[in-house]
């Protein structure tokens, strides 16, 4: 187990506290004392309200969209063995929204607009790893460039969504495409999923690491290849869409995180996995508490925050790749 | 004692006619030298044996079982390949790398115990790699990754080793360590099957030959019969002069 521990216990003691933070600090402030009263089922009515209905849901709809956004673009990238591979630069939160806008221009709600979303995110899945397969391999740059076309597609079909839905709808429909918390309903959902998917994941992270390595030298290894990656297929596409149906879509965190988590935990994904859903979850959370402070009492679509922090990563990676 | 056997079998080059149907025996303690020139199917032919490929006609047999009725996990606990190309992917140390050799061993849950851990390292000090450890395989050279590689197969400690120019990139006296090693592991009881191109290490260390023809055409059977100037002339079409050194022949191509 060398040291799979500290990293873990650190990040975990790293997320408990920016829960904390994010539930004490907004357009009004409330002590951390007041927090623990509320939490023991003390306090005013005033803090209870703001607290336990507001602040606590949307942030454990933070952690959770976080975790799940940052996992999904770990296994990505091993599964593409390309660290630029993320839900959002594929196109797959694109393909995700337009499912979820079809279901609401359609006046359906709820479990229809999950079930739209995954299945939009599996035809992106399916388009842009299908159109990006050449003669045997990803390639960088024949994936990005599917991603970020089939990805203009979905703008389009967005645009055009927008522009023929009813005005009553149109509020609700763009939450989706800014990423933003402040509509996120019940967090429970995404956690579910989160702790579901990782427990599937983790045992295979050491095939995982083989995988890293070529398919063809994992299945030397003893890799059933095939299997392990459509499993890992259809699990990020539902992490990305059930992230992006609590959320909308979200930019970058999938490629922030684990390229992070890499340059200082190492390459196991035995390690990456829980520290991509811990650490994932905690940049969402600090990034929401910034969206909802910095001009307050207005606020911020996470998805700007996340964006300005992405951009620069992306090419940064980029850059380095050659 | 685990053998590797081909019935009929045709590998799979595209575009090129059946050529002769392979029945080979790969038996313990027989090390076996695929010869031919480039195009010749012999990295073809070494996946289709480790059943990455599947062949156009015929069967490999490991200990007597069609390989692709097996499973993969099955096939790597006795059966590893050296590749002669690999991926870099994501940055991994040496010692890392040697330790992937232990996957078919353990269960999805397990992590990689004490006994691994020193197979692994005795793997990279019996291949010379051992100081170089804890460094990134990417900032290595061509021939110390060549020798991590074999490293890794050296952890994974297969009966059947299958490997594709294993001498690749390797100085003198590395190539002639690497030639060592797997005789070494022949008269333990494994078997090795390789490909090679140069022919005197061939000549000098393998005891079985396998003959490739552009065309599909093969003949196989021990050294001393294979290893015939005229055989080895129309297989590359260029002259050699032979010689013989320490009851070994030499091959030195002419002008």
């Amino acid at each position: 187990m060398r040291g799979y521990w500290l990293p873990l216990t650190l990040l975990a003691v790293a997320a408990a506290m920016s829960f904390l933070l994010s539930v004490t600090v907004g357009s009004a402030s409330v002590a951390p004392a007041d927090v623990w009263a509320v939490l023991t089922g003390q306090g005013t009515e005033l803090q209870r309200t703001l607290i336990l209905e507001l602040r606590v849901p949307r942030t454990l709809a933070a952690l959770a969209t976080g975790g799940l956004l940052a996992v999904a673009g770990a296994l990505m990238q091993v599964l593409l063995r390309n660290p630029l591979a993320d839900p959002y630069v594929l196109g797959l939160s694109g393909g995700a929204a337009v499912g979820a806008l079809l279901a609401m221009l359609a006046g359906l709600g709820g479990l229809v607009v999950s079930g739209s979303a995954f299945a939009g995110a599996m035809i992106a899945t399916v388009l842009v790893f299908g159109l990006a397969h050449g003669t045997g391999s990803w390639t960088p740059s024949r994936l990005l460039l599917t991603g970020v076309v089939v990805a203009a597609g979905w703008g389009a079909i967005i645009t055009l969504m927008l522009a023929i839905s009813p005005a009553q709808r149109l509020p609700g429909m763009l939450y989706w495409l800014m990423g933003d918390l402040s509509y996120a309903g019940t967090p429970w959902l995404a956690i579910t999923v989160l702790v579901v998917a990782c427990l599937l994941v983790l045992p295979l992270g050491r095939s995982l690491n083989v995988l890293a390595r070529g398919p063809m030298q994992a299945a030397a290894l003893g890799v059933a290849v095939r299997p392990l990656e459509w499993g890992i297929y259809v699990v990020a596409s539902l992490l990305t869409a059930v992230a992006v149906t609590t959320a909308g879509s979200i930019g970058f965190v999938g490629l922030v995180v684990p390229h992070m988590l890499r340059l200082v935990l190492g390459n196991d994904q035995r390690l990456i996995l829980p520290a991509c859903a811990l650490a994932g979850g905690i940049l969402l959370v600090l990034a929401d508490t910034l969206a909802r402070t910095i001009i307050a009492p207005e606020q911020l679509p996470v998805g700007v925050i996340t964006a300005l922090l992405g951009v620069p990563t992306f090419l940064l990676l980029l850059y380095r790749s050659r | 004692m685990t053998r590797l056997q081909t019935t009929e079998l045709i590998i799979d080059v595209p575009g090129r006619d059946d050529g002769r149907p392979l029945s080979l025996n790969i038996e313990p303690g027989q090390v076996w030298g695929v010869l031919g020139p480039n195009g010749a199917g012999k990295t073809t032919l070494m996946h289709t044996l480790a059943g990455l490929r599947a062949p156009r006609s015929g069967e490999v047999l490991l200990d007597g079982q069609p390989l692709l009725a097996l499973k993969r996990r099955q096939i790597a606990r006795h059966l590893g390949l050296v590749f002669q190309e690999r991926q870099d992917g994501f940055p991994a140390t040496v010692l890392e790398t040697a330790l992937i050799g232990r996957h078919p061993f353990l269960s999805s849950w397990q992590m990689e115990s004490a006994d691994d851990l020193a197979l692994a390292r005795r793997a990279l000090t019996r291949l010379d790699v051992a100081h170089l450890a804890d460094r990134l395989v990417s900032t290595l050279s061509g021939g110390e990754r060549q020798r991590v590689a074999i490293a890794t197969v050296l952890t994974q400690s297969p009966a059947i080793w299958l490997a594709d120019e294993p001498t690749n990139h390797l100085d003198l006296h590395h190539q002639i360590a690497v030639m060592e090693l797997l005789t070494e592991e022949a008269v333990n009881g494994r078997a090795v099957f390789m490909c090679l191109h140069d022919l005197n290490l061939a000549a000098r260390w393998c005891n079985h030959v396998l003959l490739l023809y552009p065309d599909g055409e093969a003949c196989w059977g021990p050294a001393q019969q294979m290893l015939v100037p005229e055989a080895l002339e129309s297989l590359y079409g260029q002259r050699l002069a032979t010689t013989e050194l320490d009851g070994a022949p030499v091959f030195v191509p002419v002008r």
